[in-house]
């Protein structure tokens, strides 16, 4: 495995997304909502009532907040490994680059990278704008900067790469089936079910989003990145590709 | 250069490639014809390391398909162009020769040369930095051969390369294959075109899942023989007819003023057989001799083995 070569076939599709409006957009939609609305909202209840968001409850609204960057980092790789691979599918482009001399890992491991990477920028770009607009609204009722904080480190910096990772191999595995880019999107979307149950679970209280929380999260999504990473390697395989992808 | 010894691909039930031995000798094009569903495509795609195969063996420059070192080597040594193009469509004519480049570790003023001297063979140069979807087929196909040929392979496996052009683009392409053949690259051409094959292929295999003959473009026309003689008379009657009839000619036929039979010295029969004619009181105007055609041989040993 070279990871040059990875790179290479990552590079290309960088290339080809900045002509794709579409892709573009999946990537920054997202993240600018994650990190503009949360605070607007704050900002706006704020005003209008003075109440929701009194200094005792305001941490744990901001920790639900936070785990909709999971929520958008495991959505946004959905868009663009499946066009990126239903993409190739539709152009036949796939059998060339199978006759040349990369290894299917290193196809895999580029194709991965393409959604990997972009989808780290915009979140973690995301991430410093909430950031500091929580921090705007909400020092004045706290009296001190909530964020940066350990446990949204560590939900940035442990969870959310595997929550990534979890949803490109996952990409993967339905573009490698699906024919056109809509169907791997519908069938994609059902990635995010477990994360927004568990958004839910901690809303009513049943999980919490702590840094022990978060941590044992990250450790069943790794589990899962595993299994996920050996089922994408046997789809991805050039005989595989070539004669029962459809 | 490329040795296959009773290849066989099965697709569960369905024998595609059946005990397929043949050999291309270096610098030689080599025009694989087949009808549809023949086992062309899936024969290129066992020799380029793309499937595996069920039985059989078989070598590229001394490499042996179907384990992984072997596979490696050979598919840096060789050229596809396979018969859908696969081009990225949203990436310029350039990018796309260029990313190939990079794959095959080409130096940037190699890959520059190169790009640029086959996109002027094949006059594409000015449209480098269009898109490829935005190209016409002809001009894909030609993009597609050009980055088949990036890094200077030994071997270049073409699928089907002037399907869909029109005649002029299948010229340009057919001349270029031709230039190639001059620089002695080895050749593997999926063709259903049996001028073109008769035409640039200094061996032909003619495949149906079995591989029916292969041999020279001449042997395969003589393997058939049969010659043929059409003579043609101001008008044909009974009496000429029943007069050739004597003569025992094989396959005798006769359409409208014109009397044609089979020979297999036309030297020695022709005489005896216009003569018989004149005798007749017959008026003969031509006496035309017919080798049977590439087509011919085709024709008949698919149906033979239909
Ligand atoms: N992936 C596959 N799965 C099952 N059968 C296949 C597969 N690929 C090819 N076949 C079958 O193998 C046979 C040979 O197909 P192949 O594509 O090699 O023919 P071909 O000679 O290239 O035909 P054409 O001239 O139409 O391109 C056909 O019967 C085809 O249906
Ligand atoms: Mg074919």
């Amino acid at each position: 495995m070279r990871l040059s070569k990875a790179w290479l076939v990552a590079s290309r599709d960088f290339k080809i997304f900045r002509r794709q409006k579409n892709i573009l957009y999946s990537i920054i939609v997202f993240p600018v909502i994650t990190s503009v609305l949360f605070p607007a909202i704050l900002e706006f209840t704020q005003q209008r009532s003075g109440g929701l968001s009194a200094p005792g409850v305001l941490p744990n609204l901001l920790n639900s907040f936070s785990f909709f960057f999971i929520i958008g980092a495991a959505y946004i790789p959905l868009g663009i490994a499946s066009y990126s691979i239903v993409g190739e599918k539709i152009e036949k482009s796939l059998e060339p680059l199978l006759a040349t001399p990369l290894t299917d890992g290193e196809i895999l491991l580029g194709k991965a990278l393409s959604a990997v990477l972009p989808t780290l920028v915009a979140m973690y770009a995301a991430s410093i704008v909430f950031m500091v607009g929580i921090d705007a609204t909400t020092v004045g009722k706290l009296g001190y900067n909530y964020f940066p904080n350990s446990t949204f480190g560590v939900l940035l910096l442990i969870l959310l790469p595997v929550a990534v990772v979890m949803s490109v191999l996952y990409s993967v595995i339905v573009s490698s089936r699906a024919n056109d880019v809509r169907s791997a999107n519908s069938y994609g979307i059902l990635i995010l079910f477990p994360l927004l149950a568990t958004y839910l679970l901690s809303e009513v209280g049943i999980i919490s989003l702590d840094i022990n929380g978060l941590l044992i999260i990250a450790g069943i999504l790794l589990a899962i990145d595993i299994a996920l990473y050996f089922v994408s390697k046997a789809a991805f395989q050039r005989e595989e590709i070539l004669t029962k992808w459809k | 250069m490329i040795d296959t010894d009773n290849l066989t691909k099965k697709f569960g039930d369905l024998t595609a490639v059946d005990n397929l031995t043949l050999h291309v000798n270096d610098g030689e094009v080599f025009g694989f014809l087949g009808p549809n569903g023949a086992g062309k495509t899936t024969t290129i795609r066992m020799l380029c390391c793309l499937i595996s195969k069920t039985s059989g063996s078989a070598t590229i420059g001394g490499y042996e398909i179907g384990n992984k070192e072997g596979s490696l080597k050979i598919r840096k040594m060789i050229g596809l162009v396979p018969d859908n193009v696969g081009l990225s469509e949203h990436l310029t004519a350039y990018d796309n020769l260029d990313f190939y480049g990079k794959i095959y570790d080409c130096s940037e003023s190699q890959r520059k040369e190169n790009i640029k001297r086959f996109l002027e063979m094949l006059g594409l140069w000015e449209k480098r930095n269009d898109l490829a979807g935005t190209f016409s087929k002809g001009m894909k196909q030609k993009l597609a051969i050009a980055r088949a040929l990036i890094h200077d392979p030994q071997i270049l496996f073409l699928d089907e390369p002037t399907a869909n052009l029109d005649p002029e683009s299948a010229k340009t392409v057919r001349e270029f294959i031709l230039e190639l053949k001059k620089q002695k690259k080895t050749i593997f051409l999926n063709t259903h075109n049996l001028d073109e094959a008769q035409r640039i292929c200094d061996k032909i295999g003619i495949l149906n899942t079995k591989l029916r003959v292969t041999g020279t473009p001449q042997d395969l026309e003589e393997a058939v023989k049969g010659k043929k003689t059409i003579v043609s008379l101001e008008q044909v009657n009974e009496k000429i007819l029943s007069a050739l009839k004597k003569l025992s000619l094989k396959n005798l036929t006769s359409e409208g003023n014109k009397i044609t039979f089979d020979v297999s010295d036309p030297d020695k029969e022709n005489w005896g057989a216009v003569e018989a004619m004149v005798l007749a009181g017959g008026h003969v105007n031509t006496v035309n001799v017919v080798g049977s055609s590439l087509e011919d041989v085709y024709l008949k040993l698919v149906r033979e083995s239909a």
